[in-house]
């Protein structure tokens, strides 16, 4: 079994390091949905079958079209182009591999893997414990969170909209009010009218 | 389930802990490496994906369902996430004309 | 009721612009006037033998630790007696300066400092235990200061404000250790508990000659004493109702006040009461002797003030409480008339205080000229004026302790009348000498002139001495507050008396007649003090102590003034600041170039943040 594993893990990091440095937007998308599917497979490996199919469905299927639709729409598939200077980019590399190690020695000296509470049970994992779980200790987590996707989709609708020269406000010329009557004084609207 | 189990078994949990932590890196290089926006996001993803990883693999080994409760919510969040930030991404693009990360510089007083 | 006269100076200070002469000085004068009765009252309501000692408690003031003061005030027979002194003729004084100052431009603020003058005083001689004594301490110090350099714009006047504030506070140092030391001995601050525990003590103890010397110190700075004393003479560069109030009357005779509220532990204190009987005889004849060639009115005034009080302070250190006390009353009298007469003088010619310029003014100011004359007589020690019983109560005890200070004292006597009848002589008597307009004040001034003169008569009957037929009412009444008095003993036979008050009154009566002589007959001024020689201009020229305390103490003052300027405030203090400020800007600076602006720049901190955050966790764990 550990072969499927070793092998699932060499995929998923090979592709994270394609998407990473390749030169075309494009590529990397496809190299993430590659990496997106190996991760898939790790979680079949775990016996995390709805984890799995919400994973394909949603990330692969939906965020990653979604990545592909704007580049393709906003035509941002330049080959190669920006890049950072070199000091930049070694920085870069250098803070990523001290960041790995750090988490490495970290988890080196600390890590103990506590023992098992009760019986292992096989059937984490299946949609009917996730389920359970789910609709029972995270219930309010799981109502707020529409709330949270409503105020995505406002926010995304209103900072994409492109705004059309009639919805912008327009300067005052004055000229509107010719020929218009003037208003009466009315003494109980002396309040103001702003 | 009990073959599951076993199979589950014979890879020692820090290997995953271990892969977790060099997808997070790569995400991490990935940031700081690139200046494209979109793939900038990207890499966010990754660094996403690592983090989900590790915490289903908790949860298999520990027989907890609420990890992958927890997993669950966090791609809710990262979805919810994407579509804001490519909205960014979209304004940005009318606005001055490319998705140049350097070009976000008037985030100083 | 010491609040009136605060009342008082409150309302003045706060509409000190609106208010006219009149209704500010009206409205103060009535305040004290209404201090003084209930003062009378008081006074009348007292019942010595029974109640010698009554204690108004108004709240606990302090209650730190183990110190427990409480505000309150004491009335017993001492404290009636400054009491009325100082509402009485602070009355009579304030009435006199609605007429004095009536054209000048911040009359209500003067009234104002007049009563917190009061007020102050009252604290003084009210209080129940030493620090609120020494609130009312500081308080008619500060008030002198204020009223001194009244006429601020003058600049000298300033500095004589200044000089005196000083030396009061030179003394006050005295008073403040002297009460730590008491409380320390004592444990408390009150003044009947320490009475009552000073019993217990044996004459000499060393913590309580200690506590004695300080208080002296502090009467020194306060009642002018060699060496503080040149602070008095300047002083009468305030207004003349001022020099009265405080420096005749009151405020200098506070130092004399504390000592004998203090009597039971200088009366344990041997060595303490012989330095003052020293001290104070010095003091009598050195200012005696300066005030022979002062030629300012009150400048002459002022020396006989500190020569008057060397006497009392004499009286005191010979152990003779109630002859201090009696002399004090009686100097408050013929001191404030003499003041108040100089003052109508001055006012009479418009401004002019030198006597040099004066003369013959007998025949135009009529009432000021018998006033003063009563109170020169007073001041002499002529009989049966008040001055003649107190000051041969003093020289009485005097020649039966101490033979030579007696032969000291008579000689003071002796100077004192001299330069008295001088002064009266050429201010009033032969042909006029200045250039003014003389006529004579209004009734304002001149009705509390005649009052204080009937008090300067009458004021003798307070203390009849035995042989004469009296009962000595004073001394019995002061002896039931302060018990030092009761230990006062007059062993000398009645014929020894009667020889000293022979010889006292003879040679007074000796010298006016050659000061007649001199300045009356002959019409000699004594010239310009260059002109002298000797000990003669030495002594016209103030002993030049003014000149020897500049050496001694300003000069070397001012030297480590003006280093401490040039090293330590330019040199280190201003680089140290504005290095500081000059520093966050420079630190500022650098630290600033981290706001780029630039996205990515950011990430970048935030991970390397991240970083450091997780390798600390590593290494301290």
């Amino acid at each position: 079994m550990q072969y499927f594993f070793y092998f699932f893990a060499l995929i998923s990091l090979v592709s994270a390091a394609y998407v990473v440095s390749a030169r075309s937007p494009v590529n990397s998308v496809i190299a993430l949905i590659i990496c997106f599917l190996s991760i898939a497979g790790h979680y079949i490996l775990l016996n995390a079958q709805f984890l799995a199919m919400v994973h394909v469905i949603v990330y692969t299927g939906a965020i990653m079209v979604l990545f592909l639709f704007v580049i393709m729409l906003l035509n941002l598939n330049t080959v190669g182009g920006l890049r950072k200077s070199v000091a930049t980019r070694i920085a870069a590399a250098t803070s990523g591999g001290l960041l790995f190690l750090t988490l490495v020695a970290a988890v080196r000296q600390g890590i103990t893997v506590a023992p098992q509470v009760g019986a292992l049970d096989g059937s984490v994992g299946l949609v009917k414990s996730v389920g359970i779980c789910l609709f029972n200790d995270f219930l309010l987590p799981f109502e707020v969170s529409s709330v949270l996707f409503l105020s995505a989709m406002v926010g995304a609708m209103m900072l994409a909209k492109r705004e059309r020269p009639s919805d912008l406000p327009k300067p005052y010329t004055g000229n509107e009010l010719v020929g218009a009557t003037p208003p009466t004084m009315d003494p109980s609207n002396t309040q103001g009218s702003r | 389930m009990e073959p599951v189990i076993s199979a589950i078994q014979v890879v020692p949990l820090e290997h995953y802990v271990f892969l977790s932590f060099a997808l997070f890196s790569i995400g991490v290089t990935g940031v700081l490496f690139r200046r494209n926006t979109i793939i900038l996001i990207m890499c966010l993803e990754i660094m996403f994906n690592s983090v989900n990883l590790l915490l289903a693999a908790f949860s298999a080994y520990h027989s907890d369902p609420s990890g992958q409760v927890f997993v669950f919510f966090i791609m809710l969040v990262a979805a919810a996430e994407v579509t804001v930030g490519l909205a960014i991404l979209v304004m940005m693009k009318r606005n001055v004309d490319s998705v140049d990360v350097n070009q976000l510089n008037r985030l100083k007083w | 009721m010491p609040v009136l006269p605060l009342v008082g100076a409150i309302i003045n200070a706060a509409l000190r612009r609106s208010l006219s002469g009149n209704t500010s000085g009206g409205f103060a004068t009535l305040m004290i006037l209404g201090s003084f009765v209930v003062s009378l009252l008081l006074f009348m309501g007292h019942d010595p033998a029974a109640h010698p000692v009554k204690i108004v408690k108004f709240f606990d003031w302090i209650n730190v630790g183990g110190m427990e003061i409480p505000f309150a005030f004491q009335i017993d027979a001492l404290s009636l007696t400054m009491m009325l002194i100082v509402t009485g003729v602070g009355s009579l004084i304030h009435l006199y300066s609605v007429g004095y100052m009536h054209d000048d431009k911040r009359v209500a603020t003067f009234f104002a400092m007049l009563n917190l003058f009061t007020f102050a005083m009252l604290l003084l001689v009210m209080g129940a235990n030493y620090l609120i004594t020494f609130i009312g301490w500081e308080g008619v110090g500060l008030c002198s200061y204020l009223l001194i350099g009244f006429w601020y714009t003058n600049t000298e006047f300033n500095y004589a404000a200044r000089k005196a504030f000083v030396m009061n506070r030179i003394g006050d140092v005295g008073v403040v250790l002297g009460m730590c030391l008491l409380f320390n001995l004592f444990g408390t601050l009150n003044y009947v508990d320490i009475m009552d525990r000073a019993g217990s003590f044996g004459t000499g103890h060393g913590m309580i000659v200690g506590a004695t010397l300080l208080l002296f110190v502090g009467a020194m700075g306060k009642s002018a004493q060699i060496p503080l004393f040149t602070w008095l003479p300047d002083a009468m560069a305030g207004p003349t109702p001022v020099s009265a109030l405080i420096h005749a009357a009151t405020m200098v005779t506070a130092g004399i006040f504390l000592i004998v509220r203090s009597s039971v532990l200088f009366e344990l204190a041997p060595f303490t009461k012989d330095i003052i009987l020293y001290i104070g005889t010095a003091t009598a004849l050195l200012a005696a002797s300066i005030g022979l060639f002062q030629n300012d009115i009150k400048k002459v005034l002022a020396y006989s003030t500190v020569s008057q009080l060397g006497y009392m302070f004499a009286a005191l250190g010979l152990g003779a409480y109630s002859a201090g006390m009696f002399h004090v009353t009686t100097h408050a009298f013929f001191k404030a008339l003499l003041f108040l007469g100089a003052g109508s003088v001055i006012h009479a010619l418009g401004g002019e205080q030198d006597i040099r310029k004066m003369g013959g003014l007998k025949g135009v100011t009529k009432i000021t000229f018998i006033t003063f004359l009563i109170g020169t007589i007073a001041i002499s020690g002529l009989p049966p004026l008040s001055g003649f019983f107190s000051k041969d109560a003093i020289l009485a005890h005097a020649f039966q302790d101490n033979k030579v200070v007696y032969g000291l004292l008579l000689f003071g006597a002796v100077l004192t009348a001299f330069y008295m009848f001088r002064l009266l002589f050429l201010t009033f008597y032969g042909t006029y000498r200045g250039t003014a307009h003389p006529h004579e004040s209004p009734l304002v001034i001149t009705v509390p002139l005649m009052v204080l003169a009937a008090l300067s008569v009458v004021g003798g009957m307070l203390n009849v001495p035995h042989i004469f037929g009296g009962d000595e009412g004073m001394k019995t009444y002061l002896a039931t507050a302060a018990e030092g008095i009761l230990s006062e003993r007059l062993g000398l036979s009645h014929t020894t008396e009667w020889i000293l008050m022979g010889v006292s009154t003879v040679l007074v009566i000796l010298t006016i007649v050659y000061a007649y002589g001199r300045f009356v007959k002959k019409t000699t001024l004594d010239g310009d003090p260059a002109q002298l020689f000797g000990l003669k201009k030495l002594i016209a020229n103030k002993w030049k102590l003014d000149e020897l305390y500049a050496m001694l103490f300003e000069k070397p003052y001012g030297w480590i003034s003006a280093h401490f300027f040039s090293i330590g405030e330019e040199k280190v203090m201003v680089p140290l600041m504005t290095g500081v400020g000059n520093m966050t800007l420079r630190a500022g600076k650098v630290i600033s170039r981290l706001q780029t602006g630039n996205t990515s720049f950011y990430v970048f901190g935030m991970v390397a943040g991240i970083l450091v955050f997780l390798l600390i966790t590593l290494f301290v764990n």
